[in-house]
């Protein structure tokens, strides 16, 4: 019975999650809070921060944590197969289909005129980025650590990982100067 | 060996993605297009585009995608299991130690100092499909394309999706 929820709620959270994973938060607080009743407002919040801090993509960690708290491990599959797998299928019937037909100049048209738009998405995702940035750490932190990446990553072609990981690495090992650092 | 590799590209790309799974994507294209080769610029914007359009996560549908495109249904398998576990089973470790250090000032900092970089990241994805573009479709298609899709997503804040089809139809049309 259990998993039967968990499924049918992250099945839907997973299908009308309009504009990937931030996008699908209210409606796994929806589910999880509202609707069944797993867990309080506040837990939910404690799991939201602490996934928040953590690496990859936020909705599979929510749907994965809550699915394992409501019903172990079983649980926690579950969830991710319901939140995952539908629109898996989709991409994939999607882009075989269109590579099927790849020889066709109009399909070859189709791809170049998406082109412009995914550039448009990742202008706005990577303004979106700078403008949290500048507000956490200010604008000089910001510029610096802007034009320290590109020369690195893309000048000396060093893999961003090992960028990414020396960042995280110093953030650990400094000593906080002041207990009231604004973050 | 293909198994193995789309296990590390995607291991790699989301246990470093820092901002959930849209700061995963130029982690992955740096796997996928510049690292392995699995697929040009083109066929990746194919698959961001569509990710876009589609609802759900973005991190899984990629990673699905992708995986079933060079190695099947398991190769989805073992993509779709490289991008959410390891992720999955440090939250799980850590909720039951780190709850109690979720207000230091130290975690807080990690998502703040990566995100400067995966902004270059982003930046510099954003400069190769505009160039990708620039040798496809010349400047003026470019520049009509880049202009209007930015007017109709930012200004009239129509859904991604209803853009990528009508640059789908308009591409079929006037770009094949």
């Amino acid at each position: 019975m259990v998993q039967q929820e968990l499924f049918m709620a992250f099945l839907r959270v997973g299908l009308l999650g309009y504009g990937g994973g931030p996008a699908s938060i209210p409606l796994i607080q929806r589910e999880a809070v509202t609707k069944y009743k797993w867990m309080n407002d506040d837990e939910f919040s404690d799991i939201l921060a602490i996934g928040n801090t953590l690496p990859g993509p936020i909705a599979t960690k929510m749907a994965g944590y809550i699915g394992y708290r409501v019903a172990g491990i079983g649980g926690m599959i579950n969830a991710i197969i319901a939140s995952v797998i539908p629109t898996v299928i989709l991409v994939i019937v999607f882009l075989t289909f269109l590579a099927s037909f790849r020889e066709y100049s109009f399909v070859q048209g189709m791809t170049n005129g998406v082109l412009p738009v995914v550039a448009v998405m990742l202008g706005v995702l990577t303004w979106g980025f700078v403008k949290k940035a500048n507000d956490d750490l200010g604008w000089l932190k910001v510029v610096f650590l802007v034009i320290a990446s590109i020369i690195i990553i893309e000048m000396f072609s060093i893999h961003p990982a090992i960028v990414i990981g020396a960042l995280i690495l110093y953030v650990l090992i400094k000593p906080i100067k002041k207990a009231g650092v604004v973050s | 060996m293909i198994y193995w590799e789309l296990f590390v590209a995607f291991f790699i790309a989301n246990i470093v993605g820092y901002g959930g799974g849209p700061a995963t994507i130029p982690l992955v294209e740096y796997e996928v297009v510049t690292r392995y080769g699995w697929m040009t610029v083109e066929e990746f914007g194919e698959v961001v585009a569509l990710s876009n359009a589609l609802p759900g996560p973005i991190a899984t549908k990629m990673a699905g995608y992708i995986g079933f495109a060079e190695a099947g249904v398991l190769g989805a398998g073992v993509a779709l299991f490289a991008t959410v576990m390891p992720s999955l089973i440090l939250m799980i470790i850590m909720l039951s130690i780190l709850m109690r250090f979720k207000d230091s000032p130290k975690v807080k900092k990690l998502s703040a100092f990566v995100r400067p970089t995966i902004a270059v990241l982003l930046g510099a994805m954003t400069v190769r499909f505009i160039e990708t573009s620039y040798f496809d479709n010349g400047w003026l298609q470019t520049i009509f394309l880049l202009g209007s899709s930015y007017y109709l997503m930012e200004v009239r804040r129509m859904h991604p999706a209803f853009v990528i089809l009508l640059a789908l139809l308009y591409g079929g049309i006037f770009l094949g």
